[in-house]
């Protein structure tokens, strides 16, 4: 098989049977799946307020599906991004409130790297223990996401909500610590762009976010011993790369990556840390790695997918009768498609692609 | 804290644990055969409210187990096609079909009944009704003894002595019988049971339906024991504290009800007193909900005795050519 096929049509195939499905799951509630495409579609890329939405959600995305496409790389499945994120939050909380930053870049720099030390942290234990003692990665991050959770609920209800307030959140930051947003940037190239939508400079770290991974997976040595980690964890160790270093980088990386999505929704849209800020983004993160074939290239176009599938569910949920559940069936028949039943998509290509050749033979 | 306090704490803890038993002795049998199943949450969920709509509808209660295991099971078909036929990665397929069922409920509940994702609220025969052991009136009267039979023992619905007796049947079907020993051998070396003539996809395809049943009574009875009827996301992660538990238990069914029972008298307790004040510092509710997944990960890390999953578990059998 090709390797354009086995890259772009094998996930193309798997996601026209996912949005097939879906189409069919509209029917069986009793609405039109055409005109539900058609609203999703001019309610998500209609207008600039609706773009700014797409990308908003996509930037969330690019991080955690950045985050758990590492970890893929190097065999390991981060499950653990809705934590991470979370701690993440805590993060830019924490630098944003009680450090009097004197510039909003300073501030975002800072945040950045509370963000990526506090998700990193949060990967560090299930990490250790899956390189130390064995202990599988996916059940242990599947633990810190529900331990970060009740962390997080201790913290906003006894520790950061302030005094006086009803409301499990914390402080608003400083005006001043008020990110750029894109039509504020956008703004400089003249490109007119609605401002009443929450995308920011978040966004344009998230770009290169990606081109980052990608230099360090396909430029450099560490890149090129997680990915020969995640092909053969014997040959690797036979070639000399140390599994536990590996290990640990990969999943520091991942977790630190996922923890600076909270820069976006944390410093760039809520401007606060409050309950639940993830919302899920951390496991919409495994839908888009698959979705991307764990290439940042992939989940940058997988995360603008996702970014527009979710705007356009919540003008769904707004417009008709159909919930906004509906892009969580979606994104399970994406990652079922994309993932899980990867080779009922791919043994039939396969099979086409067999046989073209022998008939040319 | 008095008897009659701990007499209720312990009530609720044994209602509490039922449905992590189930779903915990559901994923023993699909890890003892090599089947990852981290849609354990998920299942329960479909059956929670496919059990919960089906009650409301027909009144039966038991149609609505019927339906809850209906649900279950489709899931479970689903898990078993991508994990075992099309041998696709089982912990990637149990996070799908965690969302297929959040995504689902809600979207099928909302346009079923127009409640939001809830079902109707179920009344007299749409749910379990507690079930009086004999003598537990003429036995309640005497101290000690009484309260422990009448109330602690008596007067739980008939899942939860299903449960119960679901924990000596699973082992003497694991340990007893020639199909319990070619499912465990399955979990630890399939080529070996291949060799012996034994399908391995039948094995596999059976123990995963056995999960299915087992995570459908779990749901059936999260909506039709513990509540009184389907609200969104229910389960609420006990599919994730029966999978801690699975851990905890070693992947055995005795212990599976010593884990459940500890985990649910953590969530009894937690419920009971919300904010335990030891005098120096005071036990948030938050740690008391933290605390399985916390001592899972102890467990896991090896320092209190060592969880060795099944060998093969998580890897798709290749057939040798």
């Amino acid at each position: 098989m090709p390797k354009w096929a086995d890259a772009v049509l094998v996930p193309l195939i798997s996601l026209l049977i996912a949005f097939v499905i879906s189409g069919l799951v509209i029917l069986a509630i009793g609405e039109d799946p055409v005109a539900a495409m058609k609203l999703m579609v001019t309610g998500a890329l209609g207008s600039t307020y609706g773009w700014g939405y797409t990308l908003y959600y996509a930037t969330n995305f690019i991080f955690t599906g950045l985050a758990v496409s590492i970890a893929f790389q190097a065999g390991l499945f981060n499950i653990g991004g809705e934590g991470q994120a979370s701690l993440g939050g805590l993060g830019v909380a924490l630098a944003c409130l009680y450090i009097p930053w004197p510039h909003w870049s300073l501030a975002l720099a800072g945040a950045l790297i509370a963000a990526g030390v506090f998700g990193a942290a949060w990967a560090a234990i299930p990490a250790y223990l899956q390189a130390k003692r064995g202990s599988h990665v996916v059940i242990t991050t599947i633990m810190f996401n529900f331990i970060a959770s009740a962390l997080l609920v201790y913290l906003l209800v006894n520790v950061l909500r302030p005094a006086g307030s009803m409301d499990s959140a914390s402080a608003r930051f400083g005006e001043a610590l008020q990110l750029p947003s894109l039509s504020d940037i956008l703004a400089l190239v003249g490109i007119p762009f609605n401002n009443r939508n929450p995308a920011n400079i978040s966004l344009i770290i998230g770009l290169f976010a990606c081109f980052g991974v990608w230099v360090m997976m396909w430029r450099t040595r560490l890149g090129y011993q997680l990915r020969a980690f995640g092909k053969s964890e014997k040959a690797s160790v036979y070639a000399g790369i140390n599994p536990v270093r590996i290990t640990m980088y990969a999943m520091l990386i991942s977790g630190g990556l996922s923890g600076m999505m909270a820069v976006n929704t944390v410093m760039g849209e809520a401007q606060r840390l409050i309950l639940n800020s993830v919302e899920g983004a951390g496991f919409i993160g495994i839908a888009v790695a698959l979705m991307g074939r764990s290439h940042p290239f992939g989940v940058l176009l997988a995360a603008l997918l996702f970014g527009f599938l979710y705007q356009g569910g919540a003008e769904l949920a707004l417009w008709t009768k159909i919930p906004r559940e509906l892009i969580v069936v979606i994104q399970a028949l994406v990652i079922l498609f994309t993932g899980a039943l990867d080779n009922m998509v791919r043994r039939p290509v396969e099979a086409v692609f067999i046989m073209a050749r022998k008939g040319k033979a | 804290m008095d008897f009659a306090t701990l007499i209720q704490i312990l009530d609720s803890t044994v209602r509490l644990a039922t449905p992590l038993l189930f779903a915990c002795l559901a994923g023993l049998f699909s890890e003892r055969a090599g089947i990852f199943d981290i849609g354990l949450e998920g299942k329960m969920l479909a059956a929670a409210f496919l059990s919960a709509a089906a009650a409301a509808v027909t009144g039966n209660v038991w149609l609505g187990v019927g339906a809850g295991m209906f649900a279950s099971l489709i899931l479970a078909g689903i898990h078993g096609l991508a994990s075992i036929t099309f041998r696709g990665n089982q912990l990637i397929s149990g996070v799908a079909i965690n969302f297929l069922a959040s995504g689902l409920t809600v979207l099928l509940g909302q346009n079923w009944f127009g409640l939001g994702g809830r079902t109707p609220a179920l009344t007299t025969g749409g749910r379990f009704e507690p079930i009086t052991l004999p003598f537990a009136d003429a036995i309640a009267p005497y101290p000690i003894i009484g309260p422990i039979y009448a109330e602690l023992i008596s007067g739980h619905s008939a899942l939860v002595y299903l449960a119960l007796a679901m924990v000596p049947a699973s082992a003497w079907l694991l340990y007893r019988t020639r199909f319990g020993l070619r499912l465990r051998a399955v979990g630890e070396n399939p080529a070996a049971v291949d060799t012996a003539g034994v399908s391995v996809i039948g094995i596999r395809f059976a123990a995963v339906a056995i999960c299915g049943i087992l995570c459908g009574l779990a749901g059936a009875y999260l909506a039709l024991g513990l509540a009184a009827g389907f609200g969104k996301e229910m389960t609420a992660g006990r599919g994730f504290i029966a999978l801690a538990a699975l851990i905890f238990a070693k992947w055995r069914p005795w212990y599976a009800l010593g884990a459940t029972l500890l985990f649910g008298f953590l969530e009894a307790v937690g419920n009971r007193f919300p904010n335990i004040d030891l005098g120096l510092f005071t036990v948030p509710s938050q740690f008391m909900q933290a605390l399985p997944y916390i001592l899972t990960v102890i467990i896991l890390a090896g320092f209190v005795g060592k969880a060795i999953p099944p060998r093969a578990g998580g890897q798709p059998y290749v057939k040798e050519r």
